[in-house]
């Protein structure tokens, strides 16, 4: 290795001191979960395991929890199937006003969510879709459309497509052609995209704050709790959401990894 | 022809899904909350009208043009702070990191924090900041402070740290994309010429990489401006935002018009910022060719 000169040492410097800035919070977070005490400073006052256990007799907590893992999967699988087709018209088909669908469909990963909340709430209203997890499910499917029509785009615009030609000469239907060709090449998007639509789901507030009814969801729950003021549980269930996002990352690069 | 023509049908169905969920869902929602700004509010209804009103009280009340000129401030804060801490960390990645393997882990290790929860990033920063908090408590219990600093919690500072800790991987990855694009021969090139590093930076490597400025500074500046969460958990009575003004008109004071009229403005800088990244993009990717 070549000898870094000084300003490349002190970027090595700025760039761990960035670093830590990235990761000393989730630390804090986690070494807190443990903290014996009420109030969240220094010096900790011993080990404890009662927060968790906190978590788990909470069951308003429990069931925000249910909740928000109900509504994740049913967005996740509806995103998917919606927004893979959507790839799939866009990549093949040229139609008018397809250049504003595509963006229409973009929009929502720049767009503050609390925008896009908001003109679905309108719209809701309009139609008589009570706020509701149905209405948050609705909603966050069709806000997600965008992180799978991205992703399964860009896999799509590097597959060869002789190999679609070669399929219909042979002999395979459309059908045929999608489930054997074109499926198992986007398949590592499709699982990179439904990872990612699963966690932004999770973790949601602004689309769900506005559709959604009695029921509600943990981010909510935690955010409602949170303007009242601070509890360790809260501590103890981030931490443990931190632990399966780390999991589930760790996972999809595994994952990602095997498919190449 | 070869395929029969109820295949044909079958394709046109399924194809028509997405774009009739996108056209239903999405496009005619966006429109709808345009056309609401423009109506009027006979408490406790809504009527619909065409007037400029809403925009005229947005534009005129104090009480609304000071909250939006500080979202404007913070979210500006935001994205510099955001750059000043991405780009030498990108620059990092690309060309001081000599091997791939390390490069990678490093990128992933920015990347990482944003698939942990954006709600409990945030709220993190809260029970660091703050009377009590880790921060004050660390700095008192160490000796180096007497009396906690109520400088951190439940302000602007406040809410700028916390933003610019949430964003700023959305400033490294587009700047990192269009770093790595750069043919290292233009580099050698310009070491070969006798230039040093601050020039090449100066003269090939900045101008190269202003597409990626471009579109991570527009892509922090939006997400900040319209950021629902960190106003509540760590600003205070002057850290108001746009996100809890359209709250607020959504909730407690029932003014639907006035609110779309605020998000449609929201949407409209969003749009237009959405139009110069663009125009960014393409004319750095002219410049590499």
């Amino acid at each position: 290795m070549k000898q870094l000169l000084w300003w490349q040492k002190g970027m090595v410097g700025f760039v761990f001191g960035v670093l830590a800035f990235l990761y000393l919070p989730i630390v804090v977070l986690i070494v807190f979960s443990f903290n014996d005490s009420k109030v969240t400073s220094f010096p900790l006052a011993g080990f404890t395991w009662h927060w968790y256990q906190a978590v788990f007799a909470n069951a308003q907590m429990l069931t925000a929890l249910k909740n928000s893992l109900i509504v994740a999967v049913c967005a996740t699988g509806l995103t998917l199937t919606i927004g893979t087709l959507a790839a799939l018209v866009l990549d093949r088909h040229d139609f008018p006003g397809k250049g504003l669908f595509r963006n229409a469909i973009l929009l929502p990963l720049s767009l503050p969510g609390l925008v896009t909340g908001i003109a679905m709430l309108n719209f809701y209203k309009q139609i008589g879709i009570p706020q509701s997890l149905t209405a948050v499910v609705i909603g966050h499917a069709t806000a997600l459309l965008g992180v799978v029509v991205s992703q399964v785009m860009a896999r799509l615009a590097k597959t060869d497509h002789r190999l679609l030609e070669a399929s219909a000469d042979l002999g395979a239907g459309p059908v045929e052609t999608f489930f054997r060709v074109t499926l198992p090449s986007i398949r590592p998007a499709i699982l990179g995209a439904g990872l990612l639509s699963f966690t932004l789901s999770f973790d949601e507030i602004p689309v769900t704050y506005f559709l959604t009814g009695r029921d509600i969801t943990l981010p909510i729950y935690i955010y409602s709790t949170l303007r009242r003021g601070i509890t360790p549980e809260i501590n103890a269930i981030g931490s443990m959401i931190v632990l399966v996002s780390l999991l589930l990352i760790v996972l999809s690069v595994g994952l990602l990894r095997d498919r190449k | 022809m070869r395929r029969p023509s109820s295949s044909m049908l079958m394709t046109a169905g399924l194809f028509s899904l997405p774009l009739g969920w996108a056209l239903l869902l999405l496009i005619v929602p966006y429109i709808l909350m345009i056309a609401v700004g423009f109506w009027t509010r006979q408490f406790p209804l809504f009527v619909p009208d065409f007037q400029f009103g809403n925009y005229l009280q947005l534009f005129s009340d104090p009480q609304y043009t000071t909250v939006i000129l500080r979202t404007l401030k913070i979210a500006a804060m935001v994205t510099g702070c955001a750059l000043i801490l991405g780009y030498p960390l990108a620059y990092f990645l690309v060309f001081t990191i000599r091997s791939d393997k390390l490069r990678n882990l490093v990128y992933m290790a920015v990347i990482v924090p944003l698939w942990v929860s954006y709600l409990l990033r945030a709220y993190t920063w809260k029970i660091i900041l703050g009377t009590d908090g880790a921060l004050n408590s660390a700095l008192m219990s160490l000796g180096l402070i007497d009396a906690p600093l109520d400088a951190f919690l439940y302000n602007q500072t406040a809410m700028v740290i916390t933003l610019t800790y949430i964003f700023v991987p959305f400033m490294v990855m587009p700047i990192y994309a269009v770093l790595e694009n750069i043919p290292k021969g233009l580099i050698e090139a310009s070491e070969d010429l006798g230039i040093g590093p601050l020039g090449t930076f100066r003269h090939v490597i900045a101008p190269l990489s202003l597409g990626g400025v471009v579109a991570g500074a527009m892509m922090t500046f939006c997400l900040s401006f319209g950021d629902f969460v960190a106003p509540v958990l760590v600003g205070g009575p002057d850290g108001t935002m746009v996100a809890n003004l359209l709250q607020t008109q959504f909730g407690a004071a029932l003014n639907w018009p006035l609110g779309s009229a605020l998000a449609t403005l929201v949407l409209i800088m969003v749009l237009a910022i959405l139009a110069v990244t663009g125009w960014a993009e393409r004319a750095s990717a002219r410049n590499l060719r």
